[in-house]
């Protein structure tokens, strides 16, 4: 795959406040990318940038081998859909979807056939004389995608397009939007504060905070191995423990020493990530490392699995979250106040300073 | 979206090449700041300098002041203005208080036909009501024995002035009161029940304090309307001078300049005062009512509702026999003579006077205000709110687009003559034309128009223009293709404010016009002053007729606009 968009050293100040700061990043043709952070880490102004609707303090912007870094809106190619929809809601959905080949003298018919194939593409057919005020969010969210899509970009910037919408049809349209994306393999960036949007489509995620990329990575890297602290807090659940570094790949909680791979120096105090799904109930074989008897204090229910709080005289005064299936709860007729061994999975512990 | 503008936003960064449609939006603006600074702020700077030079055009400072100061006429103008206008205020802000708290807190019928009739002042220009006065209480009045019976010698002087302007901020502060008591949050009052609150006190702990800013701002409003209105003093003043009165006589009959923009300056003051105290309550009473809250609904109680309902039968009497006495007295052959209806007023004043020219002339400069007004108004916002303009430009716009709110008609007027009546002006040329009275008209009302515009712009996804540059659609193509048609409504709604307005004023036209475009409003004064008071009446009801007319088919247009657009509008 070759590199379609490139940016190199994109600042972006307000005053005296930094938006972002030196952020270098490639999309390839045809990928996914979703730009995953909390509010205000710079993801949006980074995509308005990239849109021409902000102009960077300093850095290039290349696409598709073009120099657009000074380009307006207008003589950039892409097309963008926004939360808000932004439909013009006294068109019809034809005149919507064919606004932008109207402006580029498309033959009528040519238009109307485009407009039709476009809306068949996202599902909703023989919807060209509704207005977009007759239709539900997730359809103006839909229309919103081919309009954008009609005069067929190079690049599809989507600002939050789900965050307007119920949890349900967000699910769902995530998922027509990923599905369509491959099927048009249309180069796609995709704002969202969403961790489990971004896992669940993206090629790649690019994880930022505080007007920084903290990481690059496809969704299972960000998750498995997160680059930071950060990442590994923002992406998903998991466990913080202070603990001190050993020599030979071991690691101190509490009174315990633990095995885990690492290159902290030995003495020096870290802390220990690791997600609750890396703690283990079972398979647990005798003789196995990284195994201690631990007393379960809480039990959040959340349907199919349980959230649940351990401590352990292993541990010292820190604490555990896992996660453990109701079935084996049940199994083990286990409720709080009850004791199972645990095992840490040496593999999957990252120490952050 | 406009990219000048957004390089623009940081200095010293990086500067996106600019297009076509940004060069356009960046000249429209220009032009829109330019006729903004040539026809309100060089005129109002014109009264600064003229207030502080003497008649040589030397630079004398503050001597004006002082020489204000020791004029013990002048004074005592001052003196009057300040008790009239305070008294208008306390009688006319309790009073529509009742009337709005009628309209919004009871199960009162014919809600909508009360609030009618109280717009009627509004439809005329605001020395109708003085001349009704002149009819009901004069000296050749129907009711003059009544008068004196209350002790009160005579019409003219303070008692006229306090009635008349009584009537003419009536519908002023009703409006603003109206809005500050539909802005109740129904959880309160349930609160309050469910504690056992007694009903006086539930009035005292809740509602006053609610309305507490539209209080505030109606008293604000309603002085500054009184102590700056021109018609009425003029008409029914007699002998009490107040200071809008004095400016005129001052630069009009004396041609002192001087002292006549001193006293400009005076009036200016409170204007300003309560421009910047609204500014400030009027985000204090957005804050208080959050998107959360539940629309208060009065609950049934017959006593409650009769009284409210008399109370507003009483004030609507009032109000219609304001407008009654001058249809009447308009049509009476020989006031108080022969009553028997004629035309005579009306084909006298129309024809003999030139009063008809003066209507015309009335029509066409209202019509001009309403479309040119409409028109820039709309463009200038759009501008504002929807293609950042370069920063320094747009913030001066925004600025001069709120200070006609500030400014007084007669200081706007007076402004105007200092400025374009200077022979070395290059525009001196439009002195005494129609295309200033209707440049000064629009200006003078620009303010709500303005913010009529901003509000329905801003009510808009503010990404249509960014999805058009994404599409490659120039900015005015969308503007016109969706941004005008969306907002329709707003611009009949800014085109009738500017038509019914430019209408009935009188203020800052009276040192504009000449023989050749003097309106109809400005013939009434000069009616009245030549004694003939019929005719007088009969062309302020013409006025009035024209107003009401004019607000009817506006109405009937955004009927037809709401007919059309509710397609989309689901």
């Amino acid at each position: 795959m070759s590199t379609f968009l490139e940016l190199r050293g994109i600042r972006k100040t307000f005053g005296s406040f930094t938006a972002l700061e030196n952020v270098d990043l490639d999309v390839d043709r045809g990928e996914f990318v979703c730009f995953l952070g909390p509010s205000g880490c710079g993801k949006t102004t980074l995509l308005r940038i990239i849109a021409g609707l902000e102009a960077q303090t300093a850095g290039r912007i290349t696409q598709g081998g073009r120099d657009v870094s000074l380009l307006p809106p207008a003589q950039r190619d892409y097309g963008i859909v926004f939360q808000s929809y932004a439909l013009f809601p006294n068109l019809t959905v034809a005149d919507n979807v064919a606004y932008g080949l109207v402006n580029r003298k498309v033959p009528r018919a040519q238009a109307r056939a485009r407009v039709s194939e476009l809306l068949k593409l996202v599902g909703l057919p023989g919807s060209e004389d509704k207005y977009p005020a007759q239709l539900s969010g997730g359809q103006q969210q839909r229309i919103a995608i081919a309009r954008a899509l009609a005069t067929s970009p190079g690049l599809l910037l989507l600002d939050e397009p789900l965050s307007a919408l119920d949890a349900i049809v967000r699910v769902h349209l995530r998922g027509e939007i990923r599905s369509l994306q491959r099927k048009l393999g249309v180069t796609t960036i995709m704002v969202t504060h969403d961790q489990e949007e971004a896992l669940s489509v993206a090629d790649r995620i690019v994880v930022m905070n505080h007007g920084r990329i903290e990481q690059v990575g496809s969704p299972m890297q960000v998750y498995r191995e997160p680059a930071s602290p950060f990442v590994a807090d923002f992406v998903g659940r998991i466990n913080v423990v202070p603990a001190i570094a050993e020599a030979a790949n071991r690691v101190r909680i509490g009174p315990t020493s633990f095995a885990c791979t690492h290159d902290a120096a030995p003495g020096a105090a870290v802390k220990v990530y690791l997600r609750p799904e890396d703690v283990l109930a079972r398979p647990i074989a005798p003789g196995d490392d990284n195994v201690f008897d631990a007393t379960i204090d809480k039990v959040e229910f959340l349907g199919s699995y349980c959230l649940v709080r351990v401590s352990s005289p292993a541990l010292g005064e820190h604490k555990l979250t896992v996660y453990l299936s109701l079935n084996f709860l049940a199994e083990h007729a286990l409720e709080v106040g009850g004791q199972l061994p645990l095992r840490l999975l040496p593999e999957r512990m990252r120490l952050f300073v | 979206m406009n990219s000048t503008a957004v390089a623009a936003a940081g200095t010293g960064h990086m500067k996106l090449r600019a297009t076509a449609g940004d060069h356009v939006a960046a000249i429209a603006i220009a032009l829109v700041a330019l006729l903004l600074v040539a026809f309100l702020a060089l005129p109002l700077l014109a009264i600064g300098l003229q207030a502080l030079q003497d008649n040589q055009g030397r630079f004398v400072w503050l001597r004006n002041f002082v020489a204000y100061a020791q004029t013990p006429a002048l004074l005592e103008s001052l003196w009057n203005s300040l008790w009239v206008s305070a008294l208008v205020t306390l009688l006319a802000v309790p009073t529509a208080f009742a009337f709005a708290y009628a309209l919004t807190r009871s199960r009162m019928r014919f809600k909508s036909l009360f609030r009618g009739i109280t717009l009627i002042p509004l439809l005329a220009p605001s020395l109708l009501s003085a001349i009704s006065l002149i009819y009901w209480f004069g000296n050749q009045g129907l009711l003059k024995s009544s008068l004196t019976a209350l002790g009160i010698e005579q019409i003219y002087g303070a008692p006229g002035i306090v009635i008349a302007e009584w009537f003419a901020v009536f519908p002023h502060a009703l409006m603003i009161l109206v809005t500050a008591l539909t802005a109740a949050d129904g959880r309160l009052y349930e609160a309050a029940d469910a504690l056992g609150t007694s009903r006086l006190r539930r009035f005292w702990t809740i509602t006053l304090p609610g309305a507490k800013y539209g209080l505030i701002s109606a008293s604000l409003v309603v002085f500054t309307l009184v102590i700056t209105d021109f018609g009425i003093p003029k008409v029914i003043g007699g002998n009490f001078n107040v200071l809008a009165t004095d400016v005129f006589k001052l630069v009009i009959g004396q041609q002192d300049f001087q002292r006549g923009a001193v006293v400009a300056l005076l009036l200016l003051a409170p204007a300003v005062l309560t421009f910047a105290v609204d500014h400030f309550v009027a985000r204090k009473q957005t804050a208080m009512l959050s998107a959360r809250a539940v629309p208060y609904r009065p609950r049934r109680s017959t006593l409650r509702d009769r009284l409210l309902t008399a109370y507003c039968v009483v004030i609507a009497a009032l109000m219609l026999a304001m407008l009654g006495m001058a249809v009447f007295a308009s049509f009476a052959s020989f006031w108080p003579y022969n009553l028997t209806p004629s035309l005579r007023h009306y084909t006298m004043g129309l024809f003999d006077a030139e009063v008809g020219e003066g209507f015309l002339n009335s029509l066409r400069m209202a019509a001009g205000t309403a479309f040119f007004g409409t028109a820039l108004v709309f463009v200038g916002a759009y501008l504002l709110e929807k293609t950042r303009v370069p920063g320094p430009l747009g913030s001066a716009v925004r600025l001069l687009a709120l200070l006609p709110m500030a400014v007084p008609g007669l200081v706007l007027g007076l402004g105007y003559i200092f400025f374009f009546n200077e022979p070395s002006n290059p525009l001196h040329g439009l002195y005494h034309t129609m295309t200033l009275l209707t440049l000064c008209s629009i200006v003078h009302f620009y303010t709500t128009g303005h913010l009529t515009a901003v509000t329905a712009l801003k009510s808009l996804d503010a990404e249509f223009e960014a999805v058009s540059a994404s599409l490659k659609v120039p900015f005015y193509k969308t503007f016109w293709r969706v941004t005008l048609p969306i907002c329709t409504q707003a611009l009949v709604d800014i085109a009738r404010y500017f038509f019914v307005n430019a209408m009935t004023t009188i203020s800052a036209v009276v040192f504009l016009y000449s023989p050749e475009t003097k309106v109809a409003s400005i013939a009434i004064l000069n009616l009245d002053e030549a004694g003939e008071t019929g005719a007088a009446a009969a062309c302020a009801i013409l006025i009035f007729a024209a107003s009401a007319v004019a607000t009817l088919l506006f109405w009937l247009l955004s009927m037809f606009i709401a007919k059309r657009t509710q397609a989309w509008k689901a």
